[in-house]
């Protein structure tokens, strides 16, 4: 059985429909990379998954727990999802280490000495352990960005939901994420992964969903969607996501 | 001019700036926690047409909206027709604090919507209920956006409170302001008192604007620097 399950997911803001019946399921340890222009759905499809945003219709499984479930608890099921936004969101009046620590304590009832080893050690795995001390407005947006991961895996997730994780980056920082985020990957992390860096998507995504106007257009392995997409629309976004965001990375 | 100071003035001036600084600080105590409930209720409390945001709409504009004066005028002389007997003190701390309370929930609620909002889906999106988000999250951040304006809400509740002389008979229970008023109106002294009055207030509102400072950088959060500096 699938990890995830999305099924006919909706979402109008408005007069606007920005979701207009999104379905798809995803294994444990599967990295799925979610490509599309702007303002076709994919951070609300994110959002939709961990209910930061309401879905107005259609239905969310995490393993046999129905999200969309008005019983479910959802604070339960959030803390089982890491997310990582676009532009940090790090709590500004805590060092890294009380970012990730806080978690642990207030919603996993971990007492503090075991929530700090924890949080070092998530710090570690990021390469920011020296910087434990210091508070987000000191670090790099990359620092920033790393520190969040290790927040959002100290929470031992089934699932980390990644929202253009680089966008907000300067353009040499946007590296020490992506490798972090590749042996996340290669760890066996399951994840999703909304971006426009191709040479990620290419080395480790087990599957690309290419979304556009509030639907899956096309899905596939990273093989078949650079080298033979079905949709001509498809390919053509590629093509030009490539030019401009280069492979290099 | 012949200007006279009588030394023998000074140990019911300093009761009386005992009794200022009592009423001062427990309003806007009291009025801290009051202000902080209003305002998380403005921010939180469900939007324009819940109960609970229309009461608290309704209770800041009235008490914003009529002078402090009136307020303790009516709290004094109105609540005894009512059975309930208020001595001057108790009046005047009702009065300042209700007050204190209403401007108070308007720097609070101000603070709050400071705090951005990715701060809040942070906090829920790691399994935070928003009481606990609220709690750990967005109040440390909002508590160190509102000590500027609480401080000049200090200084001015530290000197309106003067108007509690308005219903101290003995001496008692008055305060620094009313203190002054009876020993000028027995040796008709009255700008030297005055003068001396405003000293006092004057020395209070720097040790409290001194000390307000020190606990604005106390827990100013590193790395965000002075907002302009060096411009």
């Amino acid at each position: 059985m699938a990890l995830l399950r999305v099924e006919n997911l909706h979402k109008r803001y408005g007069h606007e429909e920005v979701l207009k019946g999104v379905t798809l399921a995803q294994d444990a340890g599967e990295t799925k990379v979610v490509i599309g222009p702007s303002g076709t759905g994919k951070s609300t499809l994110l959002r939709c998954i961990n209910r930061l945003t309401e879905p107005d219709q259609g239905r969310v499984w995490l393993e046999d727990t129905e999200i969309t479930s008005r019983r479910t608890d959802i604070n339960r099921v959030r803390a089982k999802i890491g997310f990582v936004f676009q532009d940090f969101n790090l709590f500004t009046h805590l060092t890294s280490l009380d970012n990730v620590r806080l978690g642990l304590m207030k919603v996993r009832g971990m007492p503090r000495a075991a929530a700090t080893g924890r949080a070092m050690a998530e710090l570690e795995r990021v390469g920011l352990a020296a910087k434990a001390n210091a508070y987000p407005a000191q670090l790099s947006g990359g620092q920033q960005q790393r520190v969040s991961i290790a927040r959002a895996l100290a929470m031992d997730p089934k699932l980390i939901l990644f929202d253009e994780p680089t966008s907000a980056l300067d353009p040499e920082l946007i590296g020490e994420v992506l490798s972090v985020m590749i042996q996340l990957a290669r760890d066996g992390m399951t994840m999703i992964v909304v971006t426009h860096e191709m040479g990620f998507a290419r080395s480790v995504a087990d599957e690309i969903v290419f979304m556009e106007g509030g639907v899956i257009v096309e899905q596939g392995t990273p093989d078949k969607m650079f080298r033979s997409p079905e949709v001509p629309r498809t390919g053509e976004f590629l093509r030009k996501i490539s030019d401009l965001y280069g492979e290099s990375r | 001019m012949n200007l006279v100071f009588d030394p023998a003035w000074l140990p019911r001036l300093g009761q009386g700036v005992l009794l200022t600084v009592q009423l001062t600080l427990y309003c806007m105590g009291l009025g801290a926690v009051l202000g902080a409930v209003l305002g998380l209720v403005r921010v939180y409390g469900g939007g324009r047409w819940s109960p609970l945001y229309w009461v608290a709409s309704a209770y800041i504009h009235f008490f914003r909206g009529t002078p402090l004066l009136v307020q303790l005028l009516g709290i004094y002389l109105g609540l005894p027709t009512a059975g309930i007997l208020v001595g001057p003190f108790l009046a005047g701390l009702l009065a300042m604090t209700l007050n204190t309370a209403a401007y108070q929930a308007e720097y609070f609620r101000g603070a709050i919507q400071s705090v951005k909002s990715g701060q809040m889906m942070a906090a829920r999106a790691l399994g935070m209920s928003r009481a606990q988000a609220i709690g750990h999250v967005i109040m440390p951040q909002a508590l160190r956006l509102i000590i500027p304006p609480w401080s000049n809400e200090l200084i001015y509740m530290l000197k309106y409170s003067s108007i509690v002389s308005m219903t101290a008979l003995r001496p008692e229970t008055m305060d620094l302001f009313g203190v002054a008023r009876s020993i000028a109106a027995r040796n008709f002294r009255y700008f030297e008192v005055y003068i001396l009055v405003a000293l006092f207030y004057l020395a209070m509102v720097l040790i409290l604007t001194v000390a307000l400072r020190w606990v604005e950088r106390r827990v100013r959060i590193p790395g965000l620097g002075t907002p302009g500096r060096g411009i």
